[in-house]
């Protein structure tokens, strides 16, 4: 079976200092894979590195991304093949209108895959539609680009972005942060809505609570620049329950 | 004594000028006799010329040109239905004119005079002294006018110096709003000396629509002399689009109560362009309001000026006055000096001004990248929404495509 993406001992640093220590993750279509680790694991790095931030440096290691060199690829061009990332502190763009923006966007990618541009007509439906999805407000889909949105309306908003551009894999970098219950609820919602079985997710989360909502396939502990423990999805239940001090300590006594 | 008139480049300067056949006020040219005489062209050591070399003015090449154009040229036309007076050269041009005097509650007439007094400054005083034409508008009280009056100014020929006076009155309860717009056909190394003198009385409301737009290697110098009585209302959006040298002075007294003023200016520069935006609104009067929000966007080497002042008299109490400057610098060697000014002799007023110089908001463009935004569709994107909060704010839509389509032409940014 092919995987959506395949990412081989990557190692990777941010002035010098060595934040990803040889990660390994296969993603294939029609999986929803959690990551879940303590701070400092390098979890946002992670999500960085894949969606192409240049302030990062590769040391080691490939990213193969649907049988193209991932580490090759613009950061827009990796958008354009496919790949979404959900920003864990989504910016604030004034002025940059919310679907001025995404008609652009989903130009640009319908152009890098040698499509049609969209029609006015059809994008205006388009834009009805996936924003119903994510319960968000269809003013705030003509507003500028999360400025003035609360914290739940902007995690909202990645959401609804990730609907408007129908990635292949989505990154959800801490999507839940910040999140009361009843967006939490719908986030998730519009993210299992989303899934289909050609496509892919990796949620990185810092707490169990996401993934009662986002049921991932699998469940992997990112400590210290590297995936130390992979399992079920009862494997993040077993994380709330103990912490992450036992798989420290799971990992010093294999010393 | 000719020898002596000969000392200094101004001299040399007005030598090659023509004296005004125009008809203006005896004092005011005998003012600007007296202030041109001896005179040298200011330098960056005046406070008020700081930042802007009048170098290339001073030597200038200057020639008299006779009339080419035969017809307003297609980029010139800005609103359908304007009522269109051109001049070529800074001279009056009659046949290609709309007649004005067929719109029901407008005089023209062909002189100059004001009721201001003279004011120092040598680009002032040289327009008075060497006006190459004049002409008054009076817009009659309780007149609304439906489309808007355009000043069509053109360049042409090499080294044309062209200084119209512009006086407009708007008389009582009247509404009218005025386009102001540069241009050139087969023109270089001209100077455009321009003086506007508008006295908005009571209740009226005026607004005035500039926009700076000439391609190649021309200098304006604009002086706006506005007087605001009780109750009036006035704006003045000032557009720079294009041109090698640029000086606005945009002046507001505020003589009346419960009067209201608008600045708005946009800015975009790339290559060698200079533009200079100086504004003042004098707060003669309490119970009035200001706003002023002017906008830049600067590439390649050129460099921009912004020195807003706004003056709060002893006795002008209750003023609300807002000013704000922004800076976008696309490229290293881009320069903005930015000046925001305030002097209170008042104590219970509320004002504030502020300026702020960046680069484009490096997270947002990558964030746009993320979305499948090339870097350049993510950057015009960012300088778009940056220049757009001006226009939009802009009340006349055929002025607002204008600007909007002459951008897209020179950048191709879309709006």
């Amino acid at each position: 079976m092919k995987t959506l993406i395949n990412i081989k001992d990557l190692h990777a640093s941010i002035n010098g200092k060595e934040i990803l220590k040889g990660l390994n993750l296969e993603v294939k279509p029609g999986e929803i894979h959690a990551i879940m680790g303590p701070n400092g694991a390098g979890k946002s790095t992670l999500a960085s590195v894949l969606a192409g931030r240049e302030e990062y440096e590769i040391t080691e290691g490939s990213v193969d991304f649907d049988g193209k060199d991932l580490l090759e690829l613009s950061t827009e061009d990796r958008a354009r093949e496919g790949l979404f990332l959900a920003f864990q502190y989504p910016v604030e763009i004034p002025g940059v209108s919310n679907v001025n923006f995404l008609r652009t966007a989903l130009n640009e990618i319908r152009e890098y895959n040698g499509q049609e541009q969209i029609s006015a007509k059809d994008f205006m439906a388009l834009v009805r539609e996936k924003s119903a999805l994510v319960e968000l407000d269809s003013k705030l889909a003509s507003r500028s680009v999360n400025e003035g949105f609360s914290g739940g309306e902007k995690k909202r908003n990645e959401i609804f972005q990730m609907a408007m551009l129908q990635p292949k894999l989505a990154i959800l970098d801490e999507t839940d942060s910040g999140l009361d219950i009843d967006a939490l609820r719908i986030v998730a919602n519009g993210v299992n809505k989303l899934k289909t079985p050609e496509n892919g997710a990796i949620v990185i989360t810092h707490y169990q609570r996401l993934l009662d909502y986002i049921v991932p396939d699998f469940v992997h502990v990112l400590y210290d620049g590297k995936i130390v423990k992979s399992g079920p999805k009862e494997l993040a239940l077993e994380l709330e329950e103990k912490g992450y001090d036992w798989i420290k300590e799971e990992l010093e006594k294999a010393h | 004594m000719s020898q002596t008139l000969m000392n200094t480049k101004l001299d040399q300067f007005r030598s090659k000028l023509t004296p005004s056949k125009v008809k203006i006020d005896q004092t005011l040219l005998d003012h600007a006799d007296a202030y041109l005489s001896g005179r040298e062209f200011p330098t960056t050591r005046d406070e008020f010329w700081k930042y802007t070399r009048l170098t290339k003015i001073s030597n200038l090449e200057i020639n008299v040109n006779d009339s080419i154009i035969q017809s307003i040229p297609e980029e010139a036309i800005i609103h359908p239905n304007a009522q269109k007076i051109v001049f070529e050269n800074g001279v009056f041009r009659k046949d290609l004119s709309d007649d004005i005097l067929q719109v029901q509650g407008v005089q023209f007439s062909e002189k100059g005079s004001s009721s201001f007094t003279f004011q120092e400054d040598v680009f002032y005083a040289l327009n008075c002294k060497y006006s190459t034409d004049a002409i008054t508008i009076d817009i009659e009280s309780k007149t609304i006018l439906k489309d808007p009056i355009h000043l069509i100014l053109i360049s042409s020929g090499d080294g044309s110096v062209s200084m119209p006076r512009i006086v407009i009155n708007a008389a009582k309860f009247s509404e009218s709003e005025f386009i102001v717009s540069t241009h050139n056909v087969n023109s270089q190394n001209c100077l455009s000396n321009v003086v506007i003198e508008a006295d908005v009385q009571e209740n009226a409301k005026l607004t005035i629509n500039k926009i700076q737009n000439e391609k190649s290697s021309n200098f304006s110098v604009f002086n706006e002399r506005v007087d605001q009585a009780l109750n009036s209302c006035f704006t003045i959006n000032t557009l720079t689009l294009n041109g090698s040298w640029i000086r606005n002075n945009v002046r507001v007294n505020v003589n009346g109560q419960n009067a209201e003023t608008h600045l708005l200016g946009a800015y975009v520069t790339n290559e060698n362009q200079h533009v200079d935006n100086h504004t003042l609104i004098d707060h003669l009067a309490p119970n009035c309001q200001s706003n002023e929000l002017y906008k830049g966007v600067l590439d390649g080497k050129s460099t921009g000026v912004f020195n807003g002042k706004v003056f709060v008299r002893k006795d002008a109490q209750k003023i609300n006055a807002f000013q704000s400057n922004g800076n976008v610098l696309l490229s290293d060697d881009a320069t903005i000096n930015s000046k925001p000014e305030l002097e209170i002799y008042a104590d219970d007023v509320k004002c504030s001004h502020g300026s702020t110089t960046g680069q484009l908001d490096e997270d947002a463009v990558y964030y746009l990248r993320t979305r499948g935004l090339s870097e350049k569709s993510a950057r015009h994107l960012l300088v778009t929404a940056f220049i757009g909060d001006v226009l939009e704010k802009i009340e006349d839509e055929h002025v607002v495509k204008y600007a909007e389509n002459a951008l897209s032409m020179r950048y191709g940014w879309s709006f």
